[in-house]
């Protein structure tokens, strides 16, 4: 069944510089207890898009523009204030990239922690104390009751991130925001977090949206990608299928554009050659046409439909029957 | 595919790989740490380098790889002599730089460079682009009017920018164009050796390829030496002819690409190794990983013997109390460098 379905999604930030589309136009389905990664590269509204499901998007300049959130049955663009903080941190929760500017300073993680027990579970006093340490345990923190009463500072990075996710997990939400949770932390302790995170969502059954521009994580863990480019998801499909048969050209470079660990040197990487394009200016048609060596004439004037491709796979390009990854028979042998 | 590489998998190299250009011999550099309102005083040092020794041959990209605060980046900076080593030499063709300064060693700065990680802040915003590629010209007295404006414009047109851009200015590129800007600064005085620190790290993936292939086709046409620091390991595979692996100011394992990747020895470089997630669903799945418990220890109270012991999996009695030997496992023609008792 679908968790989350957000349709039509457009969040708009008006600038001096012009109306930014950081989000144009995204719709996906969330299903329970699936992992949905959400890749991309900076700038391309992988974190604006779930921001915009918590209704986070600071307000001016961003605005939700058009389209439906549906969380349970529910368009959480039409929630109000009350209803809204029902389901943050409660339904939904959220981990984010920088820990040491998601939590409060001056609070014990104790408190922090006990905070969204009291409010929405309902606990108090000593049993809320109890499950702020059991859940501190959960994430690996050693001696985690004798941990509660430390401030944010005293923990370093990769134990700040795992008292995110215990905060995030503590109200065992039905889905879980994970906005670059790893790209600070180097890479023994993000494979530390990344495992915990994905044990605990096993647990407790929480689907995750896990948005990273890294492809290796989200080769691991992911169940479906969603490959985003300019405001816009431009491919959909299992994590296997997208890696095997990427149906279009953004997806595709950016597979040839990653050196990886177990190859040995190839004669040279295949790099998206061109820039980004700027999110206040978007052209008519397929904002990925200057960097594409796929193009036809009919990009230039028309944005493509977002179509299936293959079983559970959809792709947003004219071409994308010529659109393969000739590198990939190689690679996997 | 006629243009791929052999079956050895090596990128066609024009240069060659030669003697020994850059011998680092047992070097430490300590950062002391001080307290006291008025009267400072010493109470502790930060021991970001203690004690490696390697060597760099003319022509190689050598990576070095670790984490965060492993000292890396600051080993980079002593060979450079930006931050003077507390012990230990550093031999440039021969000379020690640790024993020279003023103007000796200005002329050796000339042959070696350094290429930043955060291409926002190395550059500086006041000044054109035209201006801060031909300040190290100047600086060394290289060419002067229109020769060194011509030269600015050639090494622009080298690192793939548009000459034109030499009036322009640093906030009008984006983050892999500034990149670019800071190799033309650093090819500007034609060194032999380039510090490379964390290139592409803060690149985008799709610009992080143009990066390194760009650096890959000045190394070939200048027949450059880099040592390329980075934490991204795949990048490292990629780029490196040799690897070392740092962990808390010491070298764990150094040998060749293909063996360090495919044969480490070393018990932290396995679990690096298997920490890196592969961008194949299919692969990554079936792979084993060896997960580290607990964080890196602080470089102001390493610990005693081996300072790996507080994660190793594989530590015994000795690991604790004896630091281990920086030891050749491999032959002389293929050199496997290790520092571990239990390897």
């Amino acid at each position: 069944m679908a968790l989350l379905e957000v349709k039509d999604l457009r969040t708009y930030f008006y600038t001096q510089e012009g109306v930014v589309k950081a989000v144009d136009g995204t719709s996906y389905v969330v299903h329970e207890g699936e992992t949905l990664g959400l890749v991309g590269e900076s700038g391309c509204g992988k974190s604006v898009s779930a921001l915009s499901i918590l209704r986070l998007i600071p307000t001016p300049p961003g605005k939700v523009v058009s389209g439906e959130i549906i969380f349970q049955g529910r368009d959480i663009l039409k929630l109000d204030e009350d209803e809204l903080r029902k389901i943050r941190g409660n339904e939904i929760g959220m981990v984010f990239q920088e820990p040491m500017t998601s939590l409060n300073p001056v609070l014990t993680i104790g408190r922090q922690m006990t905070e969204a027990l009291e409010l929405h579970m309902n606990l108090h006093g000593k049993a809320a104390r109890d499950r702020a340490a059991e859940l501190l345990e959960m994430v690996g923190i050693p001696e985690a009751r004798g941990r509660l009463d430390d401030y944010p500072h005293q923990f370093s990075g990769g134990m700040r991130q795992r008292v995110m996710i215990a905060m995030a997990m503590s109200c065992n939400p039905k889905l879980l925001l994970a906005d670059e949770p790893t790209t600070a932390l180097d890479v023994t302790i993000q494979a530390q977090i990344l495992e915990v995170m994905n044990r605990l969502s096993r647990e407790f059954g929480t689907a995750v949206i896990i948005i990273t521009h890294n492809l290796g994580v989200v080769a691991r863990y992911a169940d479906r990608v969603n490959v985003m480019y300019a405001g816009k998801v431009i491919e959909t499909a299992s994590a296997e299928e997208l890696y095997r048969n990427p149906k279009h050209p953004y997806s595709v470079g950016l597979l040839r554009s990653v050196p990886r660990l177990d190859e040995t040197r190839k004669a040279k990487l295949v790099p998206i050659e061109g820039l980004p394009p700027d999110l206040a200016h978007l052209p008519p048609g397929c904002p990925f046409y200057p960097r594409c060596s796929w193009r036809v004439e009919k990009c230039l004037e028309e944005y493509p439909p977002f179509k299936l491709v293959a079983d559970n796979h959809s792709a947003a390009c004219w071409e994308s029957e010529r659109v393969h990854r000739e590198d990939a028979v190689g690679a996997a042998s | 595919m006629a243009q791929q590489a052999s079956s050895s998998g090596a990128r066609q190299r024009v240069g060659t790989i030669g003697e020994t250009l850059v011998d680092v011999q047992d070097m430490q550099m300590f950062f002391p740490v001080s307290a006291g309102l008025v009267f400072q005083k010493k109470v502790a040092d930060v021991k970001a380098v203690d004690g490696i020794s390697f060597q760099v041959r003319r022509g190689e990209t050598l990576g070095l790889v670790g984490e965060s605060g492993c000292g890396k980046s600051t080993t980079g900076k002593s060979i450079l002599q930006l931050n003077r080593p507390t012990a230990g030499k550093v031999l440039f063709e021969g000379t020690d730089l640790t024993k020279i300064k003023g103007g000796e060693l200005r002329r050796f700065r000339r042959k070696m460079q350094m290429i930043f990680q955060d291409p926002y802040a190395s550059l500086n915003p006041r000044m054109s682009v035209g201006s801060i590629i031909s300040e190290p010209i100047a600086i060394h007295k290289l060419a002067s009017g229109k020769e060194r404006k011509d030269r600015v414009q050639n090494l622009l047109q080298t690192v793939g920018l548009n000459p034109y851009f030499a009036n322009r200015f640093p906030h009008e590129f984006s983050g892999g164009q500034r990149q670019r800007i800071g190799i033309a600064r650093a090819l500007a005085v034609e060194p032999d050796f380039i510090v490379c620190d964390e290139p592409v790290s803060a690149l985008d993936v799709s610009i992080q390829a143009q990066i390194i292939n760009l650096l890959q086709d000045l190394q070939d046409q200048f027949n450059l030496t880099y040592l390329f620091i980075a934490h991204d390991l795949a990048v490292v595979r990629h780029i490196s002819d040799r690897v070392a692996v740092m962990y808390l100011g010491h070298i764990m394992e150094l040998t060749d690409r293909d063996s360090i990747f495919e044969n480490p020895l070393h018990p932290y470089t396995k679990a690096l190794m298997s920490a890196v997630p592969i961008p194949d669903p299919e692969i990554e799945r079936k792979r084993e990983r060896i997960i580290l418990l607990g964080d890196v220890p602080s470089p102001l109270r390493p610990p005693s013997g081996c300072v790996f012991h507080t994660r190793c999996p594989i530590a015994i009695d000795e690991c604790r109390s004896r630091r281990p030997d920086w030891r050749n496992v491999g032959t002389a023609d293929k050199e496997h460098w290790v520092w571990c008792h239990r390897v």
